[in-house]
């Protein structure tokens, strides 16, 4: 809650080897001791540099898909089939609007100010899931990225509740009650067409087929070859490595696919009796380094319609500032007046 | 002790780029007979703008029936470092807990 993690102007020491005071060792030992235990961090505590620093990246970068991740749905709110899907659709990207405004209130509080997270994203700075930067081509594509995608992020974000950083992690849970609904809408809408006519059907195979390595890739790069996830392991912020997560998520989908009377584009899917781990064929992970570069399909679309949002907004921040300033304005001569009688 | 926020006047100006409206911590009663329960942060020009974005932030789902929001440098918190010394030891008070009256054990009612 409390937000003076560092005072302003005076930035904490980059390498802990150049200074490390009596206070910073013992709040080594400290939060040495909290994570050794599986204990919570909270604002206030102290902690590693490189700790604060991780955290405020990863915890940035995950707002910032909650809020470029509503476009792609956006795209389809006016031409939904029905006013009911109208309505679920609106509240879905209304959900995805609060996921981002929670983790934003949640870097805060490791002393990044929401404006700088927000003018790293619009100044095309900060990185954010490259699964946004595909475009939505069909109504099924709704079904597909509520199904995959949301089902993807919730694989990710379950363990996430657990996150040894406090604020993180309630965060998390929070997100996590909502996104049960995202998943559920959109297996829904994908189990409607898949028994529709056959040109619904077609659709919703196709939808399935481009979202399904995407959202595979949405785990991160393998385990060889992600340099934090160790660290952040180390630190209880991440619980399980992304192959690990990865390899659930491909058993969850081998089974629900099955319910749809619908087929994953990856005839290498099978479970490892050995390993008792599920396994999948080959991802393209030049094309993941591609879409993450800012090369992808949509990457300069999806940043354009930030921007612009952001600009267009100016006069609703503009006049709310003017607003609650004629308010205090009004509330202080009232109060003189009480003062005078 | 060191727990107390800065008095007035003297906390340290904004950084550069600072928010321009002011956070707000939110408290969320989620129905009559419980306590508000903090929820999360915001930010919000005044109090009543800050409740409103609070409703539709923090209660899409029915998750409250009445919400505080209070002004985040207006909460002045204890310090985690003076745990040991701010809070007192349990050490040595065991007569503070039912558990330590052991004699009474099998009287009915108490
Ligand atoms: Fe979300
Ligand atoms: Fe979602």
């Amino acid at each position: 809650m409390a937000r003076n993690v560092q005072p302003a102007g005076q930035p904490a020491p980059q390498n802990a080897m150049e200074a490390l005071t009596p206070e910073d060792a013992a709040g080594q030992e400290n939060f040495d001791r909290i994570i050794a235990k599986d204990s919570r961090v909270e604002p206030k505590d102290w902690m590693p540099e490189a700790y604060r620093r991780s955290l405020v990246r990863q915890i940035s970068q995950h707002a910032h898909s909650e809020i470029i991740g509503m476009q792609p749905e956006a795209n389809w709110i006016t031409r939904a089939p029905s006013l009911k899907r109208k309505s679920i659709l609106m509240a879905k990207v209304q959900d995805e609007a609060g996921h981002g405004l929670y983790l934003y209130s949640a870097a805060e509080t490791l002393g990044t100010t929401r404006d700088e997270m927000m003018d790293a994203l619009v100044a095309g700075k900060a990185r954010y899931s490259s699964i946004f930067n595909y475009p939505t081509v069909t109504w099924a594509d709704m079904g597909a990225i509520g199904w995959m995608v949301d089902g993807a992020a919730i694989c990710n974000q379950v363990p996430l509740c657990r996150a040894s950083y406090g604020p993180y992690g309630r965060a998390m849970v929070r997100v996590c009650k909502e996104e049960s609904f995202h998943q559920r809408q959109g297996f829904e809408i994908l189990l409607e067409l898949a028994n529709g006519t056959p040109a619904q059907r077609a659709m919703a195979q196709d939808a399935v087929n481009r979202w399904y390595a995407p959202s595979l890739m949405m785990f991160g790069p393998p385990d060889d070859d992600s340099p934090n996830s160790k660290q952040s392991m180390a630190w209880n912020i991440k619980r399980f490595s992304n192959d690990e997560l990865r390899s659930r998520f491909v058993g969850m989908l081998a089974e629900q696919v099955k319910v749809l009377g619908l087929t994953l584009p990856d005839d290498e899917i099978r479970f490892n009796e050995d390993t008792k781990k599920w396994e999948h064929g080959p991802l393209d992970w030049e094309e993941f380094k591609e879409v993450l570069a800012g090369r992808g399909p949509c990457n300069a679309q999806r940043l354009e319609r930030r921007r612009s949002a952001h600009a267009d907004g100016a006069w609703v921040r503009e006049a709310a500032a003017a607003y609650a300033a004629k308010q205090a304005a009004k509330q202080s001569s009232t109060n003189a007046q009480k003062a005078a009688a | 002790m060191n727990e107390a926020r800065l008095p007035e006047g003297t906390a340290p100006a904004p950084a550069e780029g600072a928010p321009r409206w002011p956070l707000w911590e939110v408290f969320v009663r989620s129905s009559r007979g419980l306590s508000h329960v903090h929820a999360g942060s915001l930010h919000a020009p005044d109090a009543s703008m800050a409740l409103r974005n609070a409703r539709d932030l923090y209660t899409r789902r029915n998750e409250g029936v009445s919400i505080w929001v209070v002004p985040s440098d207006a909460i002045a918190a204890s310090d985690p470092d003076s745990k040991g010394s701010f809070f007192e030891s349990p050490q040595g008070k065991d007569y503070r807990h039912a558990t330590y009256y052991t004699k009474s054990e099998g009287v009915k009612h108490l």
